[in-house]
């Protein structure tokens, strides 16, 4: 049997919490060679991350322990290797990527202090890893590589900080990078930057690359091999084309069913009498344009979904539309009044009409109420909706509209899981019969599987109640089958705005082609050939 | 920076003056210093022309004009009980005090951010627990009552050293160790709970997979980010010591501004209560300055 | 299951949440023996501060000079002298039992008041305009800076020195205390989603500070009340022991210090036994507070959760 560099065999992780001991892993074995590129996927909980912690030696324990299980480094097992050996490794011959570059470089010293560091814990001297870490932080991209080294963490944006972190990384040329989910925090035009960084990387330096993930998209982008997590446990081994092609477990099956962009898009009617009509709306924060000039139209019953990456005004737009802050200028005329300068009491009337459902359910989710009084304080707030005594009936109606039951009634938000959380805002969102919701990213914090679900939900009450949605995502496809209409924002702008068939088919624009071209498709040979087209653009 | 000192300047200023106009009319309140500094049998001549002399007979209101044109000229006044100028009376106790809170405050910080990081280290530990029990007991006990025990076990019953007074070094070392015991017992706390949530962060992990060792993961990754709630921590405490230690300073006779200011309230001492007030304002405003640059110093994130 | 029966429904199942929810904690404070320990005497204390003076009102203020100055630890003058009597025979342990009810008295207005007060104007600072903000934030920092003893001194020579006024002085004097933390919880709880959802369903300003902003400030103000109360009593003890605290023939345990602080090269325990109150009493609160600091944080809860288990 040939010995590959890195080999799990057998490793069974248990965490000690208050509900009693919680298996992270069990009984999972996978290998890494040379030059090869090994992608986990997994949704959050299914332990995709615990191996990687196991080789790092970065599992608290207590409350972790280690039950059972071999990690072997060129044959020898990391587990059992004295504490000093196993430093001497970390940094030098494996080393890491993590997802959230801010959090996890230390914001207190310059980037170039963090960079000679890991050279110094392992033996070089000052003058050559000064030269090193310039010539990596050139590598990696950086502009301006001298100042840069200067600079603390909080000056950078979040792909130069990946980008750093990708530098540290690779200081003592090591021969497993492990990276961490190291494009979830990105924007996708982002996200292909630094995948096709680090996949130039592993062709220079002819590393082993681990990749955890739980997007699709990415596997199909740069794996050769792919690891399916779910509870615990690999449900699944093989290439991605395989993966993707051929599901074995029922898990994989589900999982790639409920990739987004798959199903037939929506064909807008004729145009009628506007619900909202927005024209000129500006904002600015300082010297800063978050909106400059937003005008477009929406129809009763219609879905707009606004798309962006981060610092494109999509958020401030919600916000502004919703008075949570006052737009400097221009007009939004909601069934022929402006709602911008409304006053409070006239407001007061508005808010039953327009209704938010948050990014995050588990912040925007009093976490001291019970689920019956988060979706009744909407009556107590405008009491003439719904006599009290009908309260507790109607409750149960509108849990059971969001598929819960009304035994949760009782329950806290704590309680539910992260989908569970955001029916719950829905149907608060929907106690006060609203004509328009605004979503501001509201499936973006949850699983693949789940965001599929809870689409599923405001597509089913969009139909039924005949809503209005205005759906700000910074995900294509996610909004490719629900939208009627798509709106691309880029710096607080509108580049383009169409029918979503417009928008996916024939893009007029060359900000929405880039954005289009980054988006990561999860079958493989899809992504292979947009991966060309991609260069194509670049050049 | 500049734009943040001169902000600070200003309102400070106008607190200083609020303050001053405040103890001015609320310290006449207290009553009237002659009846205080003449004997009892002093004739109703005498307590005239004590009031003539001092400025007594005039309305409130002339008199604090008087002492605001007197102020913009940096004539503080006269102490009515020690004959001198009142700023140089306070500035001798403040002396005093300075030099006490320097040194406990310098002990301090020291002492609780050692013990308090390797308490840190390990939560739960035997060396954790024997820090969190100390810093129970130090933050718990009430100083009077120390001191006197204190004064009972080292200087009476052992006559180890010396009871009250200033003379030598021994002189200092009970003030000092009492004054040591509850700053110690609340900064530990905070430095030990700063740190364990420092231990936990990101970087930490980030550290670790680069390969770190332990000593450089507690004083040098994790110690300069636990410093900040720390160091406002330690600010506080060191305004207070520069309030003056009154209890401490009364009970083992150290001639500091704190037991200055007491005295010269219950006396009716007007102008040194006064000069103390600014005197110890404008020292705690330099100190909370001198905190804000430390702030600056180790996080980079307030420098902009 | 019941429950859902009854209409509306919301108060039956607010009790059951309470009792639910106070079984709970009745149940993490078993498992920490220290805080357990902790609120047992303070329990203690505080039947002493309310019965103490009914039971033992008369003994102490009963003279004895054959038993003048009498040692601890001896009972044979009766029980009531086991920690000894002082120069007018009057026994310690009544003494320091009824000295409770002053000294808690003080102690519990001071932090009612100054907290009631200092959260409100908290409240008002964190969600009003900035100018409000800030114009309540510079009184807060004058009424740091005056000297506290000159504002006992001032309210106590105007009025006089009684339990009422030295409520008065140490309320103001932490008042800012409470200001300060609420003005900060509040305006890092405005930023967050839940309460922008509220205004977005039209909630009044009203609402949003009573019903959702301040249940998430509360339990940090009990903590740093319950903190607050062990300073509040040895600020208490230190003015009556430079003699502008309370006055006799009254007693809080400061004043006890105070006045055996003269005696104490040959009756050490006239000053010792009341200190030692105000030590156990300062300490329980301290181990009070820092359990609730974590018992009453979701995310620390499990720590006392944890360690039931292993305790058994």
């Amino acid at each position: 049997m040939a010995e590959h560099l890195l080999e799990v065999r057998n490793l069974s992780v248990q965490f000690h919490t208050a509900g009693g001991t919680v298996k992270a892993v069990s009984n999972i074995s996978w290998y890494l060679d040379r030059g090869e590129t090994l992608a986990i996927l997994g949704e959050s909980g299914s332990g995709k991350s615990v191996s990687a912690s196991a080789i790092m030696n970065l599992i608290d324990m207590p409350p972790g322990e280690i039950t059972n299980g071999q990690i072997l480094f060129e044959g020898r097992d990391l587990l059992t290797m004295p504490i000093g050996k196993r430093r001497m490794i970390n940094g030098k011959r494996i080393a890491m990527i993590f997802q959230d570059p801010l959090g996890h470089l230390n914001p207190v010293y310059t980037v170039g202090w963090q960079l000679v560091e890991t050279m110094l814990v392992h033996g070089a001297g000052r003058d050559e890893a000064e030269r090193r870490a310039l010539e990596l932080l050139k590598r990696v991209g950086l502009p301006s590589p001298e100042a840069s080294m200067k600079k603390y963490p909080h000056q950078f944006s979040g792909g130069q900080r990946q980008r750093v972190m990708i530098a540290m990384a690779l200081a003592m040329k090591p021969d497993i990078v492990i990276a961490d989910e190291p494009t979830t925090a990105l924007d996708v035009t982002v996200q292909a930057e630094v995948l096709s960084l680090l996949d130039e990387l592993q062709k220079e330096t002819g590393m082993g690359l681990l990749l955890i993930t739980h997007d699709l998209g990415v596997v199909a982008e740069v794996a050769d091999r792919v690891v399916v997590m779910n509870g615990g446990e690999i449900v699944e081994t093989g290439t991605p084309s395989e993966v993707y092609h051929n599901p074995q477990h029922p898990y994989t099956k589900k999982l790639i069913s409920a990739a987004p962009g798959r199903g037939a898009m929506h064909e807008p009617q004729g145009r009628g009498e506007a619900l909202l009509r927005v024209s000129g709306m500006e904002k600015a924060y300082g010297a800063f344009k978050a909106l400059d000039g937003v005008s477009f139209d929406l129809q009763p019953g219609e879905t707009m979904a606004v798309v962006g990456e981060s610092g494109s005004g999509k958020s401030t737009l919600a916000r502004c539309l919703l008075r949570l802050e006052e737009a400097d200028s221009g007009q939004a005329l909601w069934k022929g009044r402006d709602l911008l300068s409304m006053s409070r009491k006239e407001l007061f009337g508005l808010r039953r009409q327009i209704q938010m459902v948050f990014q995050d359910p588990t912040q925007s989710l009093n976490p001291r109420m019970s689920v019956y009084e988060l979706i009744s304080e909407a009556w107590v707030i405008h009491p003439e909706i719904l006599p009290k005594a009908r309260w507790r009936e109607r409750v149960d109606e509108l849990l059971a509209q969001v598929g819960l039951l009304p035994e949760h009634a009782r329950r806290y938000p704590h309680q539910f899981s992260g989908g569970q959380r955001q029916r719950i805002a829905i149907a608060r969102a929907l106690a006060l019969e609203p004509q328009l919701i605004i979503c501001d990213e509201a499936v973006s914090a949850l699983d693949v599987s789940i965001q599929a679900q809870v689409i599923a939900l405001l597509d089913k009450l969009r139909r039924e109640l005949k809503i209005a949605f205005i759906f700000i995502a910074h995900d294509l496809p996610v909004v490719r089958d629900f939208a009627d209409h798509v709106m691309v924002m880029k710096s607080g702008k509108v580049v383009e705005r169409g029918t979503a068939r417009q928008i996916f088919e024939s893009p007029r624009q060359d900000y929405t082609r880039r954005l289009l071209a980054a988006g990561l498709d999860p079958d493989p040979e899809v992504q292979q050939r947009r991966r060309l087209e991609r260069e194509a653009i670049i050049a | 920076m500049r734009k943040l000192i001169l902000g600070r300047v200003l309102s400070s200023f106008f607190s200083l003056a609020a303050l001053v106009v405040m103890v001015f009319f609320l310290s006449r309140l207290t009553g009237d210093p002659a009846a205080l500094f003449l004997p009892r049998e002093a004739t109703q001549e005498m307590l005239d022309n004590f009031r003539r002399l001092h400025g007594l007979n005039d309305p409130l209101i002339v008199q604090f004009g008087r002492y605001v044109w007197d102020l913009l000229h940096l004539d503080f006044g006269q102490s009515l009980r020690q004959a001198r100028p009142a700023i140089d009376v306070v500035f001798e106790g403040f002396a005093w005090t300075f030099q006490l809170a320097a040194i406990t405050i310098a002990l301090v910080s020291i002492a609780a951010i050692v013990i308090g990081s390797l308490a840190a280290f390990r939560p739960g530990g035997i060396f954790d627990r024997f820090a969190s029990v100390v810093s129970l007991i130090g933050a718990s006990a009430p100083d009077f009552w120390v001191a006197i025990v204190a004064i009972v076990v080292f200087a009476v019953n052992f006559a180890w050293l010396p009871t009250s007074g200033t003379g030598t070094v021994w002189h200092w070392i009970l003030p000092v160790a009492v004054l040591f015991i509850r700053p110690f017992g609340l900064i530990l706390q905070i430095v030990r709970g700063s740190m364990i949530q420092s231990f936990g962060s990101l970087y930490v992990k980030t550290a670790r997979a680069k390969g770190v060792g332990n000593t450089s993961i507690i004083f040098v990754h994790t110690l300069r980010n636990a410093m900040l709630p720390v160091i406002t921590v330690i600010g506080d405490q060191a305004a207070a010591m520069l309030n003056g230690a009154v209890i401490i300073e009364t009970i083992f006779g150290f001639p500091g501004v704190g037991k200055l200011m007491i005295d010269s309230i219950l006396q009716r001492d007007f102008n040194v209560v006064l000069a103390a007030i600014m005197v110890t304002a404008l020292a705690i405003f330099v100190m909370n300055l001198l905190i804000d640059i430390a702030y600056a110093i180790l996080d980079p994130r307030v420098r902009t | 299951m019941t429950m859902t029966q009854t209409l509306p429904g919301t108060s039956t199942q607010a009790e059951v949440q309470q009792k639910g929810r106070i079984r709970g904690v009745l149940g993490m404070l078993w498992r920490d023996k220290f805080a357990l320990a902790a609120t047992i005497f303070l329990l203690v204390v505080i039947f002493c501060a309310v019965c103490g003076p009914m039971l033992m009102g008369d003994a102490a203020l009963s003279q004895n000079l054959r038993g003048r100055n009498a040692p601890p630890f001896s009972i044979a003058n009766g029980w009531f002298y086991v920690l000894g009597s002082d120069s007018l025979g009057r026994p310690l342990l009544p003494r320091v039992v009824v000295a409770a009810q002053n000294t808690m008295l003080i102690a519990a207005g001071a932090v009612l008041c100054s907290s009631i007060i200092g959260a409100l104007l908290g409240l008002v600072a964190g969600y009003a305009s900035s100018r409000v903000g800030n114009v309540i934030l510079r009184l807060a920092d004058v009424i740091m800076s005056f000297p506290s003893l000159l504002l006992a001194v001032v309210v106590l020579y105007i009025l006089a020195p009684s339990v009422g006024n030295l409520v008065i002085v140490l309320a103001i004097t932490r008042i800012p205390v409470y200001l300060r933390t609420t003005r900060a919880e509040v305006m890092e709880i405005r930023q967050r989603m839940f309460v922008e959802a509220a205004e977005v369903m039209g909630a009044s300003p009203a609402r949003i500070v009573f019903r959702h902003i301040l249940p998430m400030v509360i339990p940090t103000l009990v903590t740093i009340a319950t903190l607050d109360f062990a300073f509040v009593m040895l600020a208490e003890s230190s003015l009556s022991f430079l003699g502008i605290g309370i006055q006799p023939p009254q007693i809080t345990w400061g004043l006890m210090v105070s006045q055996g602080r003269q005696y104490l090269a040959t009756a050490w325990w006239l000053a010792f036994w009341p200190g030692l109150a105000i030590i156990l009493t300062t300490m329980s609160l301290n181990l009070l507070s820092n359990w609730m600091r974590i018992a009453l944080d979701p995310t620390q809860r499990w720590r006392l959760e944890i360690g039931g288990k292993s305790n058994g």
